[in-house]
């Protein structure tokens, strides 16, 4: 194949993998145009804001906290989509993990910003973040927070690059732009037997290291809430919920990045109705262990019936956030159980019509875990119903499209499916396979393998 | 070391709303337009929560709860903060707020049981004759940050100063804050809970003394005493 006179032929058909980056049609252009105009007018709704004060907010007493709040949790959550799941997909030796891998891991490193970035949006005096910094008080979970963070942004931003060093000197050995860019980050890669050894060392160390510091991550995020004594949040089952709705919403945002991958740079070869039916089966997993964990604290809560709880309880419930409540139960439980708990329903579009209903569940949930609590407080005299006013929409439509911007650049920098891994896994994952079987295959089905690979 | 504390005679309290606007005034809260107030965001650092009523108007029964901050010995806020800008004073007990570091995170706020932070969603206004009558030894906060009462802590700087300076031990009667000064139906107390012959300490001891939400822990230095019966 040729274009722009480079010559991509010895990649074989994995050149397409190339393709986005080398040619930028029209409808590259348009999506640019639209995400930037939307994340500008954030940016005004901000600076509107940050002018004014957070007066420009629907907030008040005793609803501190809406949905600032609301997207720092769902953010972190998205973000576990990627590292953790690409973590365990690589250290179960999952086969089919080869093309999902990097789109995977690149939501965790971008979406991470998105979450923290809330909490500075959240801020009355922005100015002063580096107080945190300069007078940081450890007792807080905030600054839990704070560290877990920085560590898992850091871990998953170096799980992201190593996997990506080969692939980057593939392009620096074949494209002509960008040349300095590639490469000062092919780091000189050679692909010499030595080089190759550290890169699969320190993937796997880092695979390992990073499933830890995402399960810290959630469970931290969770504290916020449950160390502080209110209503509904002061509850031990928070960590562990947290992170089963991280990785839920995680895997539904996966899905839908990968369905939109597929479908703009026309990769139906490497992403298959496989891929979709097993991260379905997996989704469909999570939805039960979801609705397992709320089944959980809602009965807890009820059966206890503590009057200070119950206000809570029951504004979700029958009161002013049912509403949210309700929708959130079904786009979180009963939408996506009844489309991936039937074979034929699991198949692309039905996963991606269930990964945007658990996407929007999982908001709703963390709307419901945030607002009901603040508008019930303790002492029953400060009531107050919140309703978002258009910069605090603004602002996370801001938020949303930088995100989906800057996935869309990353696309057009990088190849969004590992290229030496699929490379790889041509090569080498059939043969690897048969060893794996013959070794624990015991009796006449090792000489049928035996015979079948001959 | 003292350990201040206030004892509000429920008994005793008509419901005028003198310790509210003597708080107003003392502390320099910023006046609220209906607007705000509508919104719930009005400051008062001591609220009238009504909390018994009955009939209608004009046969109403109507009973109040003043409330300033709980100063409390255990308090939620204190841990939460990320900068350590609200404190518990080791010399004298009193909850503080530093407003030139708070960032506006606002977890004070929400971890507070009792509800008494108040957030500065704009930049604090004043009529221009309001603007001149300003307290000076009261800062001025800007927006963006928690504040909430401090006992009229600066009144306890002042007397402390003036006793060293006349070389004397700080008097009881030395330190009230503007709400417990004010109160026209003597139903506010104010004094050293340590001290076993002060007046807040004999009337905490009384069996009609209770705290707000004692079972939480947070040991209140505000004592109620119920009504008589």
């Amino acid at each position: 194949m040729k274009s722009e006179g480079i010559s991509t032929e010895h990649l074989g058909e994995d050149a397409v993998l190339l393709e986005p980056i080398i040619k930028t049609g029209p409808r590259f252009y348009i999506a640019v145009f639209i995400l930037s105009a939307i994340v500008g007018w954030g940016v005004y709704a901000y600076l509107n804001q940050f002018d004014k004060g957070l007066g420009v907010t629907g907030l008040g007493v005793p609803v501190y906290w809406g949905i600032y709040i609301t997207n720092f949790v769902f953010f972190i959550g998205i973000s576990h989509a990627g590292t953790l799941i690409s973590a365990i997909l690589r250290i179960a030796q999952a086969e089919w993990r080869r093309p999902i891998t990097r789109s995977a891991e690149v939501i965790t490193v971008l979406v991470l910003f998105f979450g923290v970035g809330n909490i500075l949006i959240d801020l009355g005096r922005p100015d002063r973040m580096l107080n945190v910094i300069k007078h940081g008080n450890f007792r807080s979970p905030l600054l839990w927070d704070v560290t877990s963070i920085s560590l898992y942004l850091t871990a998953s931003t170096i799980y992201l690059y190593i996997p990506l060093i080969p692939d980057i000197a593939i392009m620096r050995d074949k494209l002509t732009k960008r040349k300095w860019l590639y490469r000062t980050l092919a780091l000189g890669w050679t692909g010499s037997e030595k080089q190759w050894k550290i890169l699969n060392t320190s993937i796997a160390v880092m695979a390992v290291l990073v499933i830890p510091i995402a399960v810290s991550v959630h469970t931290v995020v969770s504290f916020v809430f449950a160390m502080t004594i209110q209503p509904m949040w002061h509850s031990a089952i928070f960590g562990p919920y947290f992170v089963v709705g991280a990785i839920f919403s995680g895997i539904a945002a996966l899905i839908i990045a990968m369905a939109v991958i597929r479908w703009a740079y026309k990769l139906e070869n490497y992403m298959k109705p496989l891929h979709f039916n097993y991260l379905g089966i997996l989704l469909l997993v999570m939805t039960l262990l979801w609705f397992y964990f709320t089944f959980a604290e809602y009965l807890t809560t009820f059966y206890g019936a503590e009057p200070i709880h119950m206000s809570v309880f029951y504004a979700k419930f029958s009161g002013a956030y049912a509403p949210y409540f309700w929708s959130m139960f079904a786009a979180c439980f009963i939408i996506p159980f009844i489309i991936l708990c039937n074979r034929k329903t699991r198949t692309i579009t039905g996963t991606v019509i269930a990964s945007i209903s658990v996407t929007i569940g999982m908001w709703l949930e963390r709307f419901v875990i945030v607002v009901p609590t603040l508008a019930n407080p303790r002492l029953p005299y400060e009531r107050g119903i919140y309703t978002p006013t258009w910069v605090e929409w603004s602002i996370f439509a801001g938020c949303l499209a930088s995100f989906i911007l800057l996935y869309v650049l990353f696309t057009k920098f990088f190849p969004i499916i590992s290229i030496w891994e699929i490379k790889e896994g041509r090569e080498k994952a059939l043969p690897e396979a048969v060893e794996k079987i013959k070794s624990y295959m015991p009796g006449p089905a090792k000489k049928a393998i035996e015979e079948v690979c001959e | 070391m003292p350990r201040w504390g206030m004892v509000i005679d429920l008994d005793k309290c008509t419901a005028c709303g003198a310790c509210v606007v003597s708080c107003q005034s003392e502390n320099n809260i910023p006046y609220s337009s209906p607007e705000a107030k509508a919104q719930g965001r009005s400051i008062s650092w001591m609220s009238l929560l009504p909390h018994f009523m009955e009939g209608e108007y004009p046969h109403l029964n109507f009973r109040v709860l003043p409330r300033p901050c709980m100063q409390c010995d255990n308090p939620p806020c204190i841990k939460v903060c990320p900068v350590k800008a609200t404190y518990l004073s080791k010399e004298d007990g009193i909850v503080g707020q530093i407003y030139a570091r708070c960032i506006g995170c606002r977890y004070c706020t929400t971890a507070c049981p009792y509800t008494v932070r108040y957030f500065n969603w704009y930049t604090p206004q004043w009529t221009e004759e309001m603007k001149s009558c300003l307290n000076k030894d009261v800062s001025v906060r800007p927006k963006g940050v928690v504040e909430k009462c401090t006992f009229c802590h600066h009144r306890l700087i002042r007397a402390r100063e003036k006793a060293k300076a006349e070389g004397r031990e700080l008097m009881p009667d030395d330190y009230v804050p503007a709400c417990v000064e004010t109160c026209p139906a003597d139903a506010m107390y104010f004094g050293d809970l340590d001290n076993h012959k002060s007046i807040v300490s004999e009337l905490a001891r009384s069996t009609r003394a209770f705290r707000l939400m004692e079972e939480l822990g947070t040991e209140p230095k505000v004592i109620y005493l119920a009504e008589k019966r």
